[in-house]
Formats: C-alpha cells, structure tokens, sequence
C-alpha cells in the first residue's frame, strides 16, 4: 500500500476516500492461501467466473479469460466452484505449494 | 431581538429548537421519557412547519443509522431518545464520531435495566461518555433550548466535525412545565446558518467512500484526528457560548459557578440538580455555612483544567453522580474530577455521593445536611465516608 499521508493531518476528515477506483492500489492478493490456477487449453470463455467473481481478479482480453489478478484475487475459489463441471478449467492449489 | 415568555416541559422546548432548527432529515424510534420530542416534531411535520423528512425507524439501532446516512449525503440530521434507546444506538454512536458526522441529539436522562425504571439518572448518557460524542447537560427548560440551538454550531464547525447530544433530566426537566423564553425562527435561523458539508456522499461529480476498511496502516492516524477534534470543540464551545449571549442575551460556558468564590465548601452537579443545590446552597448561607456549587454543562470534552482552575480554592468538595460507573472507585463524575485536580497542589478534600438512581428525589435538606456534615468534618467533628450512596435505603 502507497503512503498517502505522513501525518494524521493530512487525512481527509472522517476517514473518507476523496477519489474513485482506489481499491487497485490496495492489493489484497497476500490474504490468499488458495491460488486458482486457470487451463486456458480446458477454458471455453463462458465467463461464469468473471461474472461471479466478487472482487475483480478475472483479467479479460477481447472477451476472453486472460488469466487471474493474483495481486488482488483473495482465493475465496468461488471461480473453481462456477466454473461447469464439465469444463473445470480453474483449480484451487495450496499457495505453499508455490514456494 | 424579538423573545417571547411561554411555559413549556423541557421537552416542548427541545421540539421548538428543533422546529426552528429545521432540520434536513429526522430519524427516530420512540421511547419514554424523549417520545414527546418527537411526537411534538411529528406535528410540526404534519402541518407543514418545516421542511424535515422524518423518518420512523424500527428501532435506535436502525434511527442512527438512518441518521449516519442521512448525515453522510449532505443532509442537516437530528434524532431524539432515551435510555435502552441510546443503549441500542451504542455501535452506530462510534461510527458516527468516526465518520466526524455532526449529528445532533436531543437525550432526555433515563436509567438503564435491570430492573426496568423509566426515570431520572444519568446512566445512559454515562454509557456513551467515550464514543466520541460532545455532551452538554442542561439545568432547564431554557437551557436544553438554548444548548440545542448552540449544538448545531458547535458540531458543524470545522475544526470539530463531531456528533453533539444535548441533554435533559427525564420526567425531572423533560416533563415539567417552567417559564422560559423563546427566540423568533428568523434569529434561530440566522445564528445557526446554512449547513455545508464537506464531503456530501450525494455530490456526483465528486464520487467518495465512506467507511473504507482501515487496518494497521491508517485507523491510528484517523482516530488521532478524531481526538484532535474533541480537543478542538473546547475553544469551539466557549466561542459558540460567547456568540450566543451576545445575540440572546444569557451567555455559555463550561460550567455555571452559583456562589463559589469565597465558598468553603461547594457541591459538583450535572443537570437538574444544580437547581435543587441553589436553594440548599442559599439556606446553609443563611445559616453562616460559605457553602457554593460548581454546575458542569459540558462533560465532553472534559474541561478538567478550567473546573480545577475554578475550584482550587474551595477546601472542601463533594461531588453528587447521578449515576453509578460501578467501579467499585465511585460515579463517573468524581472519578473525572478526582483526575483532574490531582494536578492541583493546593488540600483539597473531595468526597463522593452517588444519588437519584432511577429517578429517585434529591432533597434540598440532603444536600443541606450532607454539605454541612462535610464542613463539620473539616473541622474535626465526626467524620463521614469517602464515597457512599445518598438517599438509599441502608
């Protein structure tokens, strides 16, 4: 996270967010323990996930899946869980398993 | 400066400042002893005598929020309760300070349960005394009017952005009839002033959050500013106090001081009891006891420099709680001034009387007999408690 003040003086009153579309600096990717991991290959763009997403995390490109903002997915795997059965082209692998 | 001399209850006075007020937005839920606020209000609404959007709630809980979000999109917005009310209230009474949101109550005294009682004490009020509130007691009819007009000045101003509550002592102020004087609409209006607010949700082109989730990085800095604001309505108080009397004649400060200055001995009071200890004040002058009282209108901010300053040279003080913090150490309000003359090098002796719970009546003779049992004590007669309870059964 950006510093935005270096004295409490400096705060907008109240603790209010005097701009828009800030939440994209605020990166929330590190509360994640679960990592959805996307097969474009198994993929058919359905965007089941994208629309049911609860932060913002699938990344489109002309329409089509392009892969996960992991520096704000918080690995909720409600993407793997939408994503048709018969498709499951997302899967929910153990963050420590990338270390 | 047109007055009028009418009689009204404390709470036909705070539904006339409200009236005059005329608030943007009024969310309430109604409960004993404040629902008259309301109920008066709710006809001004009826009748057309202000603009306010009055909205009914299912519960405090619910009438602050309501309140907060009403505050939050720009809107002038006030609410009245009591008691288990602002008890419900508690959660939304912190957002509302943390959000700097200058909501503005009118709260008639009223104790808590167990066991249930809808009469005078002041440990409602108490409850909310570090939610970050400013908090006035009023004495009267007159005070509670005049202490709600103030409140608007006092919470907008911009270097304090607080929610305010004015109150009165249930059934005791908020029910009883006394002569008091009623300012025109046009001067009310004019001394108040139009409400600006500084960030209004409803302004589009100037899209904002508000509540945004602050974590390790910011909440700290935020509530430092929140402290700074109540440290800033001190000055915002007297000056606001000042104003007032020069536009309506009876000036406010902190606290009243009724005989004090060559007082041997002086009671500390919050509310209607300040005018039960004049007169027990004026009888134990007739007796030749130099006894004083020190009123205090604002509890927050505490105003612990000035209250010491004024009493450093009363021997002898005995502060009465209306309310019980049961600490096991005495009543909020001693334990405040304790703290705040400890400072202080000069002797002082400082008892503690915990009365009127529940509504209970103070007496004139109990304060006549408790502040002379004091000063003979002082001078080596038999000595008397610490702390203890006045007017209970024992």
């Amino acid at each position: 996270m950006k510093d935005i003040a270096n004295n409490w003086k400096d705060l907008p009153v109240g603790g209010v967010i005097d701009e828009p579309g800030t939440a994209i600096n605020y990166e929330t990717g590190d509360w994640r323990t679960l990592r959805p991991v996307h097969n474009k290959e198994k993929c058919i763009n359905c965007l089941a996930c994208w629309v049911y997403c609860p932060d913002a995390a699938i990344m489109l490109k002309d329409g089509k899946v392009e892969g996960i903002d992991l520096k704000h997915c918080k690995g909720c795997g409600i993407c793997a869980q939408e994503c048709p059965p018969k498709v499951k082209a997302i899967k929910m692998v153990e963050e420590a398993d990338f270390r | 400066m047109g007055k009028t001399r009418v009689a009204r209850t404390g709470n036909e006075a705070m539904a006339e400042a409200i009236r005059q007020i005329n608030p943007d937005v009024v969310a309430a839920y109604p409960i004993t002893p404040a629902t008259e606020v309301m109920q008066i209000f709710a006809t001004y609404v009826a009748d057309g005598l202000v603009d306010t959007e009055l909205v009914p709630t299912e519960s405090e809980h619910s009438a602050m929020s309501a309140a907060i979000g009403s505050q939050v999109a720009g809107a002038r917005t006030m609410t009245a309760t009591s008691s288990q009310g602002l008890a419900l209230m508690y959660e939304m009474l912190y957002i509302a300070a943390g959000l700097r949101l200058p909501l503005i109550m009118a709260e008639v005294n009223r104790a808590l349960s167990a066991p249930i009682n809808i009469h005078c004490d002041h440990s409602d009020t108490m409850g909310g005394r570090d939610a970050g509130w400013i908090q006035i007691f009023s004495e009267n009819s007159q005070e509670a009017y005049d202490n709600l007009i103030q409140a608007v000045r006092i919470a907008e101003h911009k270097d304090v952005l607080l929610p305010i509550m004015v109150t009165t002592d249930g059934f005791i102020i908020s029910h009883a009839m006394e002569a008091m004087e009623i300012y025109d609409d046009k001067d009310v209006r004019g001394f108040i002033g139009t409400y600006k607010p500084l960030l209004p949700a409803l302004d589009h082109r100037n899209p904002i959050t508000v509540g945004a989730i602050d974590f390790v990085d910011y909440y700290f800095e935020h509530r430092r500013a929140v402290a700074q604001a109540m440290i800033n309505a001190k000055d915002v108080i007297l000056e606001v106090g000042r104003e007032f009397g020069r536009k309506f004649g009876q000036e406010y400060g902190f606290y009243e001081a009724y005989k004090l200055d060559d007082a041997e001995v002086a009671m500390v009071c919050l509310g209607s009891t300040a005018g039960t200890g004049k007169d027990a004040i004026d009888n134990l002058r007739k007796r030749g006891i130099k006894a004083g009282l020190l009123k205090i209108r604002v509890f927050r901010p505490f105003p612990a420099e000035e209250l010491a300053a004024r009493l450093r040279c009363v021997p002898q003080i005995c502060v009465l709680d209306r309310s019980d913090a049961l600490a096991a150490t005495g009543g909020p309000l001693f334990a405040e001034l304790l703290a705040a003359m400890y400072e202080d090098r000069s002797e002082h002796k400082i008892i503690n009387r915990i009365y009127g719970l529940g509504g209970r009546d103070i007496k004139v003779g109990e304060i006549e007999e408790l502040l002379s049992a004091q000063v003979s004590a002082a001078a080596g007669g038999k000595s008397i408690d610490r702390i203890a309870y006045l007017g209970v059964r024992e």
